[in-house]
């Protein structure tokens, strides 16, 4: 039947669609002042130490680099053919050894002192990047993925580096070079120099355009390169998907596709890359035949000598070499603007909690927090808060209950300072949190998140990390406290085991109580808990329970609360609505009342009921 | 060379590329060493025997000889690369699907990142060589032997006196290719530090801000930063000890030659012409002598590279359809357990120690049990994931071996802890398994895993890109979607591996109604800790290092005060506090 028939084709064609990738590749920008100014500031504080030494180094090199031929070709030549003094030519021999010593020196000195001066402004811009990040707020983070903040300090700034290790010494190298040659050739022969230049238009042409038209095509393969190791990736983290579902076959067919386009691009681009070498080579040997039919007949005109006719030959190889790398350094320009204008987009960002240039430190505390009229909107038409009025005592454990996106989160990250009230403000012991210094408002407070995170490093520093200056033996007795440290001795190396990121390590509850270990380090006065969701086996399940109680201890604490368990032993219970209060009390004032609190309750049993 | 043999069922078919490519490449370097050629016979015949009319012929004759050399050039290179890029096409296909069949036991150890850099940096390497390496070593001996030839048929003395810098030249090229490339390994981890210090930092932002340790961590980056500072300039310094010296060789090398060659000239022992000749040759040798140190490090590189390669593509894919399976369109779901027995590869335990149950069409089964004691290893087996070391699986009475992987994997869904979602459309995302699907069979899953609601509600529905690891969508969300996934291939066989525990109490009561409703008709297994997420199953097996401890419906176990009674003790005492309050 071909209507079955049809299906049959459409479903392949879903299945060759189903996957898709974007691509996050620095594409060259057009050419801006006031950008480039601004990034080549970064030179500065090197202008006057590393810089001039290896402009030195550069003129050095360059002088014997554009003299060496004229003493090979128009003396060392010249003589030799010519007039045969051999005392003559030893003295040209001595003479060029002393060049090539020169330039040897004068290399090695461009070399050495541009890659300080490149890796240094590398270091500072990098510095200055990731210097700047660590001060933005949270807004910043909530609207980008980590991979993108993480290509900017990596790629993009690496992208610079060829620029400044090579690019600007390269530049002006070229520059020197190309009218050196020129000026040096004109003294031998105007007339011949003007006859061999037809050439350099179209070694520029063949140098901008033709590796304009490559450079594209190499792009378009490195996309289609980046696509396919997306794919890589996730085909195997989502390797035990495919093979539950049985889709191996049809992933099969999608990569092949997708190789079968790379590959093609890729062939295209080689080809267009073939083409470039022959150029560059015709273009040298159309000089050259200009030379020999011009020169030979100057030399029989004796406009020009033997030597000068070999020096001329020696000049037209050493032509393709600034203006190619002019092109390449162009070209660096192009993909330097595009990283530099997304590493200045971020370094432009301001944090939306500025510290006020008066703020005070925040001294002994007792804990006390309220909130007046506080509202506050993430975005301008979604408000989370709508005027909380609302005391937190000394001392205190208030729980936050409510459905997701009814305010409790936002309640704790207006404590911490994560954001600004849109209205109202926000106190501990009443100082407004803008008037203080957010250092010393977080050494106060101490934050433990349900998705703890866990640094690459051994479990002690991962501890410590809640007060870097804890001796081990203050790290261990927080880890006992909260009864971490029984776990922590079955493992391999103890407390010096190195733990990764996502290494499996440790288990959820594991984690939680690593969490635990490092707020009570840091010895927080006021505690901020986000109870975990996740279930947990039910004998670390108890360990934490009986971990909260020692944490909890003469603190004031805030907990987004899931577990009534945990909700009963609240001093205050807050009961959240739409970004409103709807009722406070303890649980026993609240279970009376019969109101929203009451229904919660019983629905979650509810839940239970139903399994 | 063994290891580029065993690869060369990926290269030997494009062989004729490469031979034509070599080819081409020696007729470029005839035509390359011509040039000096003409430039002798220009000075000695042209200029100073002063036949003129020859400058015509010889100018033109020079351009032919260019463009002639340009189009060998041309396909030297083109199909070199194609050579390569066609290897590579080939390989990566192989390897692609090696990678789909490679068994669970296989990923349970093999890290991503090594992975990707095999399939990356490993490919490259390989196709680098294939593609510039093979040929640069061929071009490089005839480029060398035959300039040397060449001044040695003018003039044997000059050259011997020429050459004698070589050895020094090799020397200093071998030295610095010894010191640079570890250089290079140290500045390339020390990126890879820097990075992962990075990605670190952004993703533990929450971490970092709220126990304010910005400067901590500025300190811990500053130190990494400077770090790859060092390295990199501690080799420039290589660079600029090193590279230099060899120009300054290859220059001092030109100018004894000058004076030697000037003073034979002189004498008249030799032509003008001869050495211009031996100038322009010089560097004919010198220039690929200071590249030999880069093509024989490649060399190395690329032989390593085909060997972990190798590795991947010499992996044993253990678990396959064997000859005379059985293709099932439709099991029934009549799961059973006789005596099974497993043991990891890797592990010196058993996993499972003689499971044996029965769990009939329709009927549902609850697994509880801390972490470790064998709950996973159970379904991974039922989905044939791994093969038991011992003992018999039955489905609907067949050994599981006796049908085609498809038809039992076709006939299982699975929802996982963390679901995985896939860079597609919501739509593909929810069709994974059965492509054929159509809208309405999508939207109907949709709606099944409470899913369809908050899809709609998405800027493009059921198009909507999900990014890598499915961002921009919540736990829960993500799991209905997976749910909505594993039902739209309308399994017999359902199962539910701690698939509520990552998500909220409210997410996890509308994923308890949409598991009520998928359920239906279905075989199911559920693994929870939460023993309200199971308490309603036909069976319920409870299991300790890999042991059936206790077994029984939900009332069963409460009255045999075991394990489960205690289990169940502890996670009631909320409710039955809040009980006893309410009367």
């Amino acid at each position: 039947m071909p209507e079955k028939e049809q299906t049959k084709e459409s479903v392949e064609d879903r299945t060759l669609k189903r996957f898709h990738y974007s691509n996050d590749n620095a594409i060259e920008k057009p050419f801006n002042w006031k950008q480039m100014t601004r990034l080549f500031g970064y030179m500065k504080p090197y202008a006057k130490k590393l810089l001039p030494l290896a402009i030195l180094g550069m003129i050095l090199a360059t002088a014997v680099r554009l003299l060496a031929p004229i003493m090979i070709g128009s003396y060392a030549l010249d003589n030799i053919i010519e007039e045969g003094d051999l005392n003559f030519l030893w003295i040209i021999v001595g003479v060029l050894v002393v060049m090539y010593l020169i330039q040897w020196i004068g290399n090695a000195i461009r070399i050495y002192y541009m890659n300080k001066v490149g890796q240094h402004v590398i270091f500072d811009l990098r510095k200055a990047l990731f210097d700047h990040i660590q001060r933005l707020s949270h807004r910043f983070f909530d609207q980008r993925s980590a991979g993108s903040i993480l290509v900017r300090v990596t790629n993009d700034v690496n992208s610079l580096q060829d620029l400044f290790t090579n690019g600007v010494i390269n530049l002006l190298m070229d520059v020197i070079m190309l009218f050196g040659i020129i000026f040096l050739l004109f003294m031998i022969s105007p007339e011949l120099t003007l006859a061999i230049m037809i050439i350099l238009p179209i070694m520029f042409l063949i140098s901008t355009k033709l590796r304009r038209k490559i450079r594209r095509s190499w792009q378009d393969v490195r996309i289609k390169q980046s696509m396919i190791n997306s794919h890589l990736n996730e085909s195997i983290q989502g390797i035990r998907v495919t093979q539950s579902y049985t889709q191996e076959n049809e992933n099969i067919g999608f990569f092949r596709k997708m190789n079968q386009e790379n590959y093609e691009a890729w062939r295209n681009a080689t080809q267009k890359n073939a083409i470039f070498r022959p150029f560059v080579e015709m273009s040298g040997a159309v000089g050259t035949a200009i030379l020999l039919w011009y020169g030979v007949f100057l030399i029989q005109a004796e406009s020009i000598s033997i030597g000068d006719f070999l020096t001329f030959a020696i000049f037209i190889g050493m032509f393709w070499e600034p203006i190619s790398r002019l092109g390449q350094v162009y070209n660096q320009l192009l993909v330097g603007m595009a990283s530099s204008e997304r590493i200045f987009e971020f370094l432009d960002e301001r944090p939306s909690v500025p510290e006020k240039p008066k703020a005070k430190k925040l001294k002994d505390i007792n804990g006390e927090i309220v909130f007046e009229n506080v509202e506050f909107a993430y975005d301008e038409d979604r408000k989370a808060l709508k005027g909380i009025d609302l005391t937190m005592h000394a001392g205190q454990t208030v729980a936050l209950v409510g459905h997701t996106g009814s305010g409790k989160t936002t309640i704790v990250n207006l404590i911490t300072r994560f954001y600004d009230p849109t209205k109202g403000k926000v106190t501990i012991d009443g100082n407004d949190l803008r008037d203080i210094t957010l250092d010393s408002l977080r050494e106060k407070v101490s934050i433990v998140l349900q998705d703890t995170f866990i640094f690459s490093g051994t479990i002690m520093d991962n501890i410590r990390f809640g007060r870097p200056s804890a001796t081990d033996e203050e790290v261990k007795e927080a880890a006992r406290m909260v009864g971490a440290d029984k776990f922590i001795s079955q493992l391999k190396n103890g407390y010096e085991t190195e733990v990764e990121e996502r290494g499996n390590i440790l288990s959820v509850g594991e984690r939680q109580l690593l969490s635990f270990a490092r707020a009570l380090l840091a010895d927080p006065k006021i505690l901020i808990l986000d109870e975990a969701t996740a279930s947990i086996d039910t004998e670390t399940e108890q360990v934490i329970q009986e971990a909260l109680k020692k944490l909890l201890k003469g603190r004031t604490a805030i907990m987004i609360a899931h577990r009534l368990s945990t909700i009963r032993e609240a001093d205050n219970i807050i009961v959240l609505e739409h970004g409103n209060i709807l009722e406070q009390g303890n649980h026993d004032e609240l279970m009376k009342e019969k109101g929203e609190y009451y229904k919660l309750v019983k629905a979650q049993f509810k839940v239970l009921d139903v399994g | 060379m063994n290891t580029f043999k065993r690869l060369r069922e990926f290269y030997l078919p494009y062989k004729r590329y490469f031979f034509i490519s070599i080819f081409m490449l020696l007729l470029v370097t005839a035509f390359t060493l011509v040039y000096p050629i003409i430039l002798q016979v220009t000075i000695d015949y042209i200029v100073l025997d002063q036949n003129y009319y020859l400058v015509p012929y010889v100018a033109i004759g020079f351009l032919v000889i260019t463009a002639l050399k340009g189009v060998a050039v041309y396909f030297h290179q083109y199909l070199g690369e194609l050579f390569g890029i066609q290897s590579v096409y080939k390989l990566r296909n192989a390897l692609y699907r090696k990678l789909q069949f490679l068994p669970f036991r296989y990923y349970d150890n093999a890290r991503t990142g090594d992975l990707m850099s095999r399939l990356t940096a490993d490919v490259e390497g390989f196709r680098f060589f294939l593609s510039n390496g093979f040929a640069q070593l061929i071009n490089l001996t005839l480029l060398v032997t035959m300039s040397m030839g060449i001044m040695i048929y003018y003039s044997p003395r000059l050259a011997l006196f020429t050459l004698a810098a070589m050895p020094f030249l090799i020397v200093t090229v071998y030295r610095f290719d010894k010191k640079v490339h570890p250089a290079f390994r140290s500045i390339r981890k020390s990126l890879a530090n820097m990075n992962t210090k990075v990605q670190e930092n952004i993703s533990g932002m929450n971490t970092v801000k709220s126990l304010s340790k910005e400067e901590f961590e500025i300190g811990r980056f500053d130190d990494k930063n400077n770090d790859y500072k060092d390295k990199f300039i501690y080799t420039s310094r290589i660079w600029a000890k090193f590279f230099p010296v060899m120009e300054l060789i290859g220059n001092i090398c030109v100018v004894m030659l000058l004076g030697y060659g000037g003073w034979l000239v002189i004498d008249g022992q030799l032509t003008p012409g001869v050495l211009g000749l031996f100038v322009s040759l010089i560097w004919y040798i010198i220039g690929p002598l200071m590249n030999l140190g880069f093509i024989v490090n490649m060399f190395s590189q690329s032989k390593a590279s085909g060997e972990r390669l190798l590795q991947v593509l010499d992996e044993n894919e253990d678990i396959f359809d064997e000859t005379g399976v059985i293709e099932v369109d439709r099991l029934a779901g009549h799961v059973e357990f006789n005596n099974v027995t497993h043991r990891y590869d890797t592990e010196e335990e058993l996993a499972l120690k003689n499971i044996t149950f029965d769990a009939p069409p329709g009927k549902t089964i609850g697994l509880i049990g801390a972490t470790g004691s064998g709950k996973t290893s159970i379904t991974q087996l039922i989905s044939r994931f791994y093969e038991p070391s011992r003992g018999e699986i039955l489905i609907d009475g067949h050994p599981l071996k006796d049908y085609s992987l498809k038809s039992v994997r076709h006939n299982i869904g699975v929802v996982l802890q963390e679901s995985f979602l896939f860079s597609s459309s919501i739509k593909d995302n929810i069709s994974y398994g059965s492509p054929e699907a159509s809208m309405e069979r999508i939207i109907d899953a949709a709606k099944r895993a409470q899913a369809h609601d908050f899809i709609m509600e998405l800027p493009n529905g059921y198009d909507t890109i999900l990014g890598e690891r499915g961002m921009g969508l919540s736990g829960g969300q993500k799991q209905r979607i997976a749910i909505a996934r594993s039902i739209c291939i309308d399994p017999s066989i359902l199962i539910l591996d701690d698939a509520t525990s990552a998500v909220d109490m409210e997410t996890e009561a509308k994923i308890q109604a949409a598991f009520n409703e998928v359920m239906k008709g279905r075989t199911t297994f559920i693994i929870a800790h939460r023993i309200s997420s199971l308490m309603h199953a036909d069976e319920i097996i409870v299991l300790d290092n890999g042991e059936i401890v206790e077994r029984g419906t939900h009332e069963d176990l409460l009255n045999n005060a075991g394990q489960y009674r205690s289990i169940y003790d502890i996670q009631f005492k909320d409710r039955n506090m809040f009980l006893q309050e309410m009367k």
